[in-house]
């Protein structure tokens, strides 16, 4: 399979503190990929600097490209989107304003194609569909979490980062959420996800990286990393 | 009655060129959280630029209203690269910047302005040829003038363009949603500051036309003329709740009605100590009522936002 991300040595500095320090990993075609570890382990930064959101140093490669040389906004019309921690859903848009934003890169010849993945996308969230002209402010979390992986899908994405989906949820919506990203997968989309819900994200993902205190610690297949001492110790509760 | 009637009339006309210029306060504010003080300074030039083109074509046999047209085409056209550049020029090197940073450039760009009309235009009071239509009407003991009728219909008619934009296409839910999140907008694709020049350049369109439509009801221009309809129209974007455009638009109508009929009672009701000159006093005195007992303004409320 062909490696769809490769990164190398990155680092991102706030201030004087280095939160993620030179780490490399890469992500094939097809994967899902999950990225465990405890608060302050440099997950998230390491979603946001690939997204562009921060500066950082090292060199990311996407399909051939240079993702460290790109502005955020140029990312998602090369098929990377980000779920933000948080979920990011626009509070004072409606949910149907919020999915539109999602395809707001594509040209206008492919209102066709939009209004197909709008279906698509109200088939797997029949949720939105029912509530698509309350302002999403107005909505659950579980129900924002929807609409952001919702809105994500929107754009096509060829590779999808997802950080902790599952912050902040009732259990059965966490259960709910993954249900979806499985379903995201099977489409096709290559999937990197951060969890701290190591238990699940290692069910789910075919591969995992921890990362501790700005690094990687461990890299290896998701059911060898569940089994593991360390792992199980640290991140399972056992 | 007819004192009453008289006053809301001109309240409304003065109203309506508030609510333009407070739309660009607003917008600004919106997105960027800045008060662009140097924007009453954009109005100012819009109505001078007009000038310089009416003033040669006034007596050139051409229509008076193709000739306000022409001129007010060329305010906007000035006052939009006016807005572009002074955006790129000085609010964005300081985007990053502790927030007293912009402020305080705004009042600078607004003196710069100010300075720069004066060297241009000079000193002097302009008077405005009247090319519009001048005829005056009456209902129930007031009267009006065809140029009010024409300021009201136009300033409304572009404030609806305004709203459609904003609540109806693509690029305005792209606006909105860079306003409420410009780093998540940017995931979605959408170049921060490309929509904020935009809004720079929408709202500098709307004072280059509150420009010529407030010096073709005065009759009269000035290098000068901008400060004080600026803080004005700051006071409406307040009242109204600033970052909202229906407030500013509400703010606006509603401040100039307040002038209006102040100034209209103010001699009665002092006895005739003090006079309709007194007329800018009532705006600063909503301001200071607005932020004592409502500092959120009229419609600034908050959605509601859970999780």
């Amino acid at each position: 399979m062909a490696v769809l991300l490769d990164v190398l040595n990155l680092e991102v500095h706030y201030g004087g503190i280095a939160a993620v320090r030179g780490i490399s990993f890469a992500v094939e075609s097809g994967e899902m990929v999950c990225v465990i570890g405890a608060n302050g382990a440099g997950k998230t930064t390491t979603l946001k600097a690939l997204a562009r959101m921060l500066p950082s140093a090292g060199e990311m490669h996407y399909r051939g490209e240079r993702l460290d040389k790109l502005p955020s906004h140029a990312l998602i019309s090369r098929g990377l989107a980000l779920v933000p921690e948080g979920r990011g859903v626009f509070a004072r848009l409606t949910v149907a304003e919020n999915l539109a934003m999602g395809a707001y890169h594509r040209p206008r010849h492919e209102s066709g194609e939009i209004a197909a993945d709008l279906d698509r996308v109200h088939e797997l969230l029949p949720r939105l569909k029912e509530r698509r002209g309350q302002l999403a402010g107005t909505l659950s979390g579980g129900e924002q979490q929807m609409l952001a992986i919702g809105r994500a899908l929107m754009g096509r994405p060829q590779l999808l980062l997802l950080d902790e989906p599952s912050m902040g949820l009732a259990p059965l919506m966490v259960r709910k959420v993954f249900e979806v990203v499985r379903a995201v997968a099977a489409q096709g989309v290559t999937i990197l996800l951060v969890e701290q819900n190591a238990r699940l994200a290692l069910e789910v993902c075919g591969r995992g990286y921890v990362m501790e205190s700005g690094q990687i610690t461990l890299a290896d297949t998701a059911a060898a990393l569940a089994a593991d001492p360390r792992v199980r110790a640290a991140y399972l509760g056992e | 009655m007819d004192i009453f009637l008289q006053q809301l009339i001109n309240g409304l006309t003065l109203g309506s060129i508030y609510a333009l210029v407070a739309l660009g306060y607003t917008m600004v504010y919106g997105i960027l959280g800045l008060i662009n003080f140097a924007h009453g300074e954009v109005v100012m030039i819009g109505a001078l630029s007009s000038l310089t083109i009416i003033r040669p074509l006034a007596d050139s046999g051409l229509p008076g209203p193709v000739v306000v047209l022409i001129g007010l085409f060329f305010a906007v056209l000035v006052c939009m690269a006016l807005g572009f550049t002074v955006e790129r020029v000085a609010y964005r090197p300081l985007r990053n910047a502790p927030r007293l940073a912009p402020l305080i450039t705004a009042i600078g760009v607004s003196i710069v302005l100010q300075q720069l009309a004066m060297l241009i235009w000079g000193r002097s009071y302009h008077s405005v040829p009247a090319l519009l239509p001048s005829g005056t009407h009456e209902v129930l003991g007031a009267t009006f003038t065809e140029v009010q009728v024409i300021i009201v219909v136009v300033a409304a008619v572009t404030m609806m363009g305004l709203v459609l934009l904003v609540n109806r296409t693509r690029l305005g839910r792209a606006m909105r949603a860079t306003a409420e999140n410009p780093a998540i907008a940017g995931l979605m694709g959408v170049d921060a500051n490309r929509i904020i020049s935009l809004t720079f350049v929408i709202g500098s369109a709307l004072a280059a036309l509150a420009g010529v439509l407030v010096s073709a009801n005065y009759g009269i221009a000035h290098y000068n003329m901008g400060f004080i309809l600026g803080l004005k129209a700051f006071t409406a974007a307040v009242l109204g709740g600033i970052g909202n455009l229906a407030g500013a638009m509400v703010g606006g109508v509603l401040l100039g009605v307040i002038e209006a009929l102040g100034a209209g009672y103010i001699g009665d009701l002092t006895g005739g100590v003090l006079g309709s000159h007194y007329q800018d006093v009532f705006a600063f005195f909503v301001l200071i009522g607005v932020l004592i007992f409502r500092p959120s303004g009229l419609m600034g409320e908050k959605v509601s936002e859970r999780a």
